[in-house]
């Protein structure tokens, strides 16, 4: 239709200027959190996308550098607020790992069993929130109620509902109640399959949502790995990769679960990775509540872990151990190691360097979200402007986290 | 390697990587050691591109994961740039590493992985490492025109600039950091585990030594004889004298209290001095409406 071709204005010789900038947050309600994108438009057409980050920067990892081991634990919940033990969890294996120190059994049992919880807990919120993203309102709040239940059981498990400080290095902080475990396993057969499934079947087959999602930001293999990709992200993409099967820790070789692949790449496949790594998560937690050895939940290594609290009213060394753990904290050999695990979210790092001393020299923190989003600018190029909230949902960002 | 007792992630062996590894990047590898299970690699800063491009390209390391700054002030090129590496294929990770200072750039891998420029952008905002070649080498976590470079050993924790809404100006105002009460750390470490500071005594070390040993040959210089044994022996205070009076002593043991009488009256119940009482009809009276 040669009418609609624009054409350069032959008397002025001005350009006729199409492209627009427009500013994506810093206060959107589908940003997750405080991201500002400077968006590049040609009508409703992204041509390129800026984020900025470091919104909510606090300096975690400098404020650790001043504080004990035990005491630099805390900041990790306030990293990824929405999955508080898949943060911990690095740490505590970082420093077990330049103590060379061994965790029991039961402790690493729990580990697992409420690190599981977590990814349910978050897939909750990412889910819901993606739904909610490209318009729908219900299944996030069915969802909501699913997301409840967990930090109800996380209260039971460590007195808060969400910055537990739990996970400790050389096992867990405390015990649980067996009614605790077995609530979950009821609640593992009744409430969250009922929930879960009944939240999904409205998702899932979804005329609307399909269109919303399928075929939007098609990652390859290749650009998955080229762009650092971890996770849910990865698996998408159709690489079988999850750090539980390939790199186990704690006692993830001794479960039997499935990781879910993608076939296309893009958000709905996403989506539906995360949908499957729910029902393996839960199924990950029943093995565990079948499997739970009795026994000690910490390592008896006076030198790291803190007697119990009976125990040192009595004993005069536990008293001495006691004082000296909570002011001096312990020594970690010098030396230096990047442990990651499979956080929820993807593959989150601790590069932790220690000097021999009670502080960590350095601990640097790989955040999955921050090259999750660094690629957003590829994936959402050529995409419509509606679609952004869409790709923003499936990378599940949180800020906590990517800004650290 | 001492038996691996931690249950941190478990990848393949590393056993001959760091050899193997080491023959492949020839002169370009400074230092190599495997400490902690986990092989790091000291490259020539000049050639990091070309290191990193034959680790992924022959050697099947796909995934740059993490670029990691660390400061250590005392060196003479302070900064250290640490590359996270990870093979998908192999399932193996290595860490490579450069030194840089603050006026020696690091040739960019942007080239390699498209991920490298926000984690040069990072490391550059956080230690003022520069990355030539890098294109797009802005600030990314710090605020929007902070100066300095915060993660630096030197730079103090609390910053130098705070800031806060101003009611008067109606925007967010910038001042300089005024703390009530200064920034507190406190030296926990044990004076036999390294302290830097002297212990007391130890200034006794540094005194001469003595020349001419003191000894006593014959008993006259001793100055002990009978003379100072009777002198020793005579009584300097008199004894104490008895009197008849009697002196205070310390207090007798007191008795165990006597139990108490039980109580008078029935106990058993107080249930219904705490219930509330039952409320009794009042008569109606003419004055109530």
């Amino acid at each position: 239709m040669a009418g609609l071709i624009q054409e350069a204005s032959p008397t002025t010789g001005d350009e006729v200027i199409t492209n627009y900038t427009i500013n994506f947050g810093p206060q959107h309600p589908a940003a997750h959190g405080v991201l500002r994108m400077v968006m590049e438009l040609d009508g409703e057409i992204i041509e390129r996308i800026d984020p900025h980050v470091g919104l909510l920067h606090r300096g975690t990892e400098k404020l650790i550098e001043y504080k004990t081991y035990l005491q630099a634990l805390p900041y990790f919940d306030r990293l990824d607020y929405c999955s508080p033990l898949g943060m911990e969890h690095s740490y505590v294996l970082a420093i077990e790992k330049l103590l060379n120190l061994e965790v029991p059994l039961r402790g690493q049992y729990l580990r697992v069993l409420f690190a599981e919880l977590t990814r349910i807990c978050n897939h909750m919120l990412n889910l819901g929130s993606h739904v909610m993203d490209v318009g729908a309102m219900t299944p996030n709040l069915w969802l909501f109620e699913v997301r409840e239940d967990c930090l109800n059981f996380f209260e039971r498990m460590s007195g808060a509902r969400m910055h537990h400080a739990w996970f400790r290095p050389g096992g867990v902080h405390q015990d649980v109640p067996l009614k605790l475990l077995t609530d979950i396993g009821d609640w593992l057969d009744t409430r969250l399959p009922r929930l879960f499934e009944d939240a999904m079947s409205l998702v899932i087959d979804n005329r609307i949502f399909k269109q919303r999602n399928v075929d939007i930001a098609v990652v390859s293999k290749e650009d998955a790995v080229a762009w650092g990709f971890s996770g849910p992200m990865i698996r998408a993409s159709g690489i079988p990769w999850d750090l539980r099967k390939s790199q186990p820790y704690d006692v993830y070789d001794r479960m039997d679960f499935e990781v879910p692949v993608g076939t296309n790449g893009d958000c709905y496949d996403r989506f539906m990775v995360r949908v499957e790594e729910v029902r393996q998560s839960a199924r990950i937690m029943k093995q565990c509540l079948r499997e739970m050895p009795e026994g000690p939940v910490a390592s008896t290594d006076r030198k790291v872990v803190p007697p119990k609290r009976a125990e040192m009213k009595q004993s005069m060394e536990a008293l001495i151990h006691h004082f000296k753990l909570y002011t001096e904290g312990f020594h970690v050999p010098a030396g230096e190691v990047y442990v990651a695990t499979e956080s929820p979210k993807g593959e989150f790092g601790v590069y932790l360097v220690s000097d021999g001393s009670n502080k960590p020299y350095r601990c640097k923190i790989r955040p999955t979200a921050f090259s999750h989003l660094q690629a957003m600018d590829f994936m959402s190029k050529g995409h419509m402007l509606p679609d952004t909230t869409a790709i923003l949902s499936a990378i599940d960002v949180v800020f906590g986290e990517c800004d650290r | 390697m001492a038996t691996v007792l931690h249950s941190a992630p478990r990848f393949a062996s590393s056993e001959g990587v760091r050899e193997t590894l080491a023959a492949a990047l020839g002169d370009m590898l400074l230092a190599s050691k495997e400490r902690h299970g986990e092989v790091v690699f000291g490259v020539e800063r000049e050639r990091i591109e070309d290191a990193l491009r034959l680790l992924r390209d022959e050697h099947d390391y796909q995934q740059l994961m993490e670029i990691a700054g660390v400061d250590y002030p005392d060196r003479e090129e302070r900064f250290e740039v640490v590359y996270m590496l990870l093979s998908l294929t192999k399932n193996h990770r290595i860490m490579v590493k450069v030194r840089a200072a603050e006026n020696t750039p690091v040739p960019t891998v942007t080239t390699l992985w498209p991920v490298a420029g926000w984690l040069e952008r990072e490391v550059f905002d956080l230690y003022g490492v520069i990355f030539e070649g890098n294109t797009d080498l802005r600030r990314i976590l710090t605020d929007y025109g902070f100066e300095g470079f915060p993660f630096r050993k030197d730079f103090p924790l609390t910053g130098y600039q705070e800031l806060r809404y101003s009611e008067e100006e109606k925007r967010v105002v910038y001042e300089p950091v005024e703390l009530p009460q200064d920034f507190r750390t406190f030296e926990f470490t044990s004076p036999w585990e390294g302290a830097d500071y002297p212990l007391p005594g130890d200034e006794k070390a540094a005194m001469p030594q003595v020349v001419e040993v003191k000894t006593t040959e014959a008993p006259k210089q001793t100055g002990s004889n009978a003379k100072t044994n009777a002198k020793a022996a005579e009584k300097v205070a008199p004894a104490p004298r008895k009197t008849a009076t009697k002196e205070p002593r310390a207090p007798e043991p007191t008795e165990d209290r006597p139990a108490k009488a039980p109580r008078k009256g029935k106990s058993a119940g107080t249930k219904a001095a705490t219930q509330p009482k039952p409320r009794t009809r009042r008569k109606k009276t003419d004055g109530d409406s």
